[in-house]
């Protein structure tokens, strides 16, 4: 895409990347306020700055060598918060006893989960470690894998099944990929991305009993755990469900979970800060992260923002009420965005969408008219990355093409679209969507 | 079961295993600091009070107090609502706003362009050009990154791809090669490998203050020939520990060598704002190469690499990661490619926040002005104390250090007694790894062993950091002074 100047940038939507600030989602006071006055500690002395926050930036302060937030961290994480992560995890999963010692914090679940896939990674040829995962899948997960020299293993998943997990098509995918590699671990996202598919028990468990048999490692993004859309649908974690499993699952399959500040309501992707969970890993893993963390500490600034993430202001609280009303307008905007969307794409000739049951994107399928195909054939682009190409330059919107998502097919495409917007960008973003797509039909009808 | 696996170099294994066993064995000292720290608040009886910490170059860990300006900058531009409070002087407010405006959604908390705000891109060239006596640097050739170790590491990557485009597709199997100095900084030693490339180690020169000789790196060079395929020489100025400052001339004969022998330049200058000798002045590699005109400014392969947390006042935020490298005479198609790996990972907006206000600090006439200034003024008195610990420790018998020139860090050598150097190797120890852990236990002083860094065999070294010995640790040279005889008690 070419470069903008910011002027044009700023007019341009971006529904592509899964940033909810860039498309208006307003950021939580208190999660700044607590950041600014951590940064510049005269700021304790404000009364423009509600006295929770204060007190919270204060508690943070004190555990900080020197008192600053600008001196190197503890390698990782500092312990206060590792710790409260640990109790944010337990009490999520019903009482279930988490382990600081397994809880690592780092800049982003990318990097996190770069640490664990380089520990992984080794072979080449036929004995490359692969990794299995779902397709599709989500659009940083390729250049992550080549950089950390693995192989990606997809296996697809059916629209026309809700994108639903099937674990029969998992062994095929497995079994066959055998041949050219050394699979050793499933990477999943559940709320799915970009499908937003939500697990139950019972696909969870499955998948449990297929990495089981499969010996394969399971690593699990649960960074959208926070955004489940749909009435009756419940997050449940990994962790709780394996450990609620039998003996011969809960004590071997071992597990690794990501979450991050890059979530639904706080969506602070620019701050990079991020945890995860070792579960059932043996105890060498674990000292091998530390020593590789041991290399690069951790940024300070986002610890304080996962904290309160984790930990948000309750009733009685001086800031409980702002906090309260703002989460409740981002979580009803998500929702409403998620119903609108579907049901305005659904709406189009020739597209289809299935529902997101969670996380921040919809991944309607769009039936490609044949002149288009030909078209991107002879500029030697995929064709739905030249759809989303015509889309930007002549709606100013900007979508992401499925096939960086693996989705390739001959006569149809995928594209993913984030509904974390404020609800007029993305209304303004779905009228442009159907001027644009009947334009598209119309042109090449 | 999760087995891990470690990558593994080719010839240069060897350094490379050693180095992390090495880190280990740092880390294990760090653990047992750590344990010494909590005896001594539990009130356990040791000849110390306090333990003294000089392994890390971390201004502010050692009591230096941020500076204002920036933190003030970044106060705002996290919460927006401290523009309309008049307690933040105006140039706090009016920076805040300008970088907000370049945020997407007006928020710290979006994915940034990449490579980085482009503000925050131009405000770098504009420094580095002021810095250089006005050779131009283009915005569109730097890129932010969270952190110099980082944007170091995807160079390298670059590097051996780049490369591996001009070899024969079928030649498969031989893997890029990259002069690194010795002592140097481990890590970017072990991101070579990590990477698949082998590090051809060169060493500095002890007798001459640590200077890079062209001999040497013609040596190194030559070594490497059937191991693996050299393609980029990096180096650090100031040095990473040795503290040595490179001259002019040095400068140029080490760009003559790399285009001579078509290699990138991979040029680590986070240290440039630590130089302590008077009459030595930071050049950066840019600057000279750009002032020996052609045919070298338009040829040389150079990347120049720099950081929001190595200042000399630790005014500028450790723990906010934030870096950027330039990029010289790059070839067009591969710039693109760096590009894209580069895309991979966004930098902390707080971090690029942190990099604005170290290239474009407030100017004479700005309200925050007079408060900078005074921090400006405290460098003269770290600097005489990094002079006064040179001189005790020099004074000390079997200890040599050279004059500290610049950079974060000392190198100084320890002549150990033969009976000390045989009991560690009884423990089973390195022996510099022994005195460190003999003046961690017995006097509560905390160095880094040199065998991390890569020295001469037969030689021992321990590495400091020089700005930890500002006005706190009066005592230190007292201690340093005192253990130092009673490990002579080994000669005996």
């Amino acid at each position: 895409m070419a470069a903008r100047t910011t002027q044009e940038a700023q007019a341009v939507i971006d529904l592509a990347s899964g940033d909810p600030h860039r498309a208006g989602i307003v950021p939580l006071s208190f999660v700044r306020q607590v950041l600014a006055v951590c940064v510049f500690p005269d700021l304790l002395r404000d009364d423009s700055i509600p006295l929770d926050a204060r007190q919270r930036a204060q508690r943070f302060l004190d555990i900080c060598p020197q008192g600053s937030v600008g001196v190197y961290s503890s390698t990782t994480g500092m312990p206060y918060v590792v710790q409260r992560i640990a109790e944010f995890i337990s009490k999520r999963d019903g009482g279930i006893a988490a382990d600081p010692n397994q809880i690592f914090f780092y800049s982003g679940t990318q990097e996190n989960l770069k640490m664990v896939l380089n520990l992984l990674s080794s072979g080449s040829g036929e004995m490359q470690t692969g990794v299995l995962t779902p397709l599709p899948y989500p659009h940083t997960l390729p250049r992550l894998l080549q950089y950390t020299r693995l192989k990606l293993v997809p296996c697809s998943l059916k629209q026309s099944q809700g994108w639903a997990v099937n674990t029969e098509e998992l062994h095929r995918t497995v079994t066959e990929a055998r041949e050219h590699c050394n699979p050793r671990a499933l990477f999943i996202c559940n709320p799915g991305i970009p499908t937003g598919h939500v697990q139950d028990r019972k696909s969870m468990e499955s998948v449990i009993r297929f990495a089981a048999a499969e010996r394969l490692i399971l690593l699990v993004q649960e960074v959208y755990q926070d955004c489940v859309h749909g009435p009756g649908i419940e997050f449940l974690s990994y962790k709780k469900v394996l450990l609620e499993m039998s003996q011969e699952y809960s004590e071997h399959v071992e597990l690794i979970s990501f979450n991050s500040l890059s979530n639904g309501s706080l969506g602070e992707c620019g701050l990079r800060g991020g945890y995860m969970e070792l579960v059932n890993t043996d105890t060498a893993v674990a000292e091998r992260v530390k020593v590789l963390m041991g290399f690069r500490s951790p940024p300070v600034l986002p610890q304080p923002a996962l904290e309160v993430m984790i930990n948000p202001p309750t009733p009685g609280e001086p800031s409980y009420p702002t906090y309260k009303q703002e989460m409740s307008l981002i979580q009803t905007t998500l929702s409403h965005n998620a119903q609108r969307g579907y049901e305005v794409l659904n709406s189009l000739k020739d597209v289809s969408c299935q529902p997101a049951m969670g996380g921040i994107f919809l991944y309607p399928r769009l039936e490609l008219p044949a002149q288009l195909i030909e078209e991107a054939k002879t500029l030697g682009l995929p064709p739905d990355v030249l759809l989303c190409q015509m889309f930007l330059d002549k709606a100013g919107v900007c979508v992401g093409a499925g096939s960086e998502n693996g989705s390739e097919h001959d006569t149809y495409c995928y594209i993913r679209v984030s509904f974390a917007a404020s609800s007029d960008t993305f209304q303004d973003a779905l009228s442009r969507l159907c001027s644009f797509h009947h334009h598209l039909h119309e042109t090449y009808s | 079961q999760f087995k891990v696996h470690i990558v593994k170099g080719v010839k240069c294994s060897n350094f490379y295993n050693k180095s992390v066993c090495y880190l280990c064995v740092q880390l294990s000292l760090s653990v047992r600091a750590a344990q010494i720290r909590e005896e001594l608040r539990q009130g356990v009886k040791k000849p110390y009070t306090e333990l003294i910490d000089v392994t890390w170059g971390d201004p502010q860990g050692a009591g230096l107090k941020p500076l204002t300006f920036a933190r003030q900058v970044l106060a705002a531009c996290l919460y927006p609502k401290l523009l309309n409070n008049e307690r933040l002087p105006a140039d706090v407010r009016q920076r805040a706003e300008g970088l907000l405006h370049e945020c997407h959604g007006g928020s710290v908390g979006s994915y940034t362009d990449l490579p980085g705000i482009p503000q925050v891109a131009r405000q770098i060239s504009e420094f580095i050009s002021r810095r250089d006596g006005g050779v131009p640097s283009d915005p569109d050739h730097i890129l932010i990154s969270p952190g110099s170790q980082w944007a170091l590491q995807v160079h390298e990557k670059y590097t051996a791809m780049y490369k591996f485009k001009q070899l024969y597709c079928g030649g498969g199997g031989v893997r890029s090669g990259v002069l690194t100095p010795q002592p140097s900084y481990s890590l970017s030693v072990m991101s070579v490998v990590g990477l698949g490339g082998v590090p051809v180690p060169y060493q500095l020169w002890e007798e001459q203050g640590w200077e890079v000789q062209v001999e040497e790196l013609n040596r190194a060079l030559e070594a490497a020939e059937g191991e693996c395929d050299p393609v980029a020489l990096y180096v650090i100025n100031p040095g990473n520990p040795s503290g040595h400052v490179q001259r002019r001339k040095s400068i140029q004969d080490v760009i003559k060598f790399a285009s001579e022998k078509r290699l990138f330049l991979l040029a680590d200058e986070v240290y440039q704002d630590c130089i302590y000798k008077e009459n030595i002045e930071f050049l950066s590699y840019k600057r000279v190469l750009a002032e020996m005109g052609p045919p070298f400014c338009d040829t040389v392969e150079l990347a120049s690499f720099h950081s929001a947390s190595k200042g000399l006042l630790g005014e500028y935020v450790c723990g906010f990661r934030g870096g950027y490298v330039e990029l010289v005479n790059m070839d067009p198609a591969v710039m693109k490619h760096v590009f894209t790996i580069f895309s991979k990972d966004n930098a902390p907006t707080p971090g690029q926040i942190a990099l604005s206000v170290m290239a474009s600090p407030p100017q004479p006439g700005d309200p925050s002005y007079p408060l900078y200034r005074t921090k400006q003024q405290m460098q003269t008195l770290i600097k005489d104390n990094v002079r006064k610990v040179h001189e005790v420790l020099n004074s000390l018998p079997g200890v040599s250090s050279h004059p500290v020139e610049g950079g974060a860090f000392a190198f100084p050598r320890i002549d150990l007694p033969p009976k000390a150097i045989q009991k560690a190797k009884d423990l089973g120890m390195e022996p510099d790894i022994f005195y460190c852990l003999r003046l961690l236990e017995d006097a509560g002083l905390f160095f880094t062993p040199g065998c991390e860094y890569g020295q001469k065999d037969g030689t021992y070294h321990v590495r400091y950091a020089k700005k930890r010995f500002h006005v706190e640790y009066k005592d230190l040279n007292t201690k340093i002074k005192q253990y130092y005889f009673s490990l002579a008690g080994f000669a005996s």
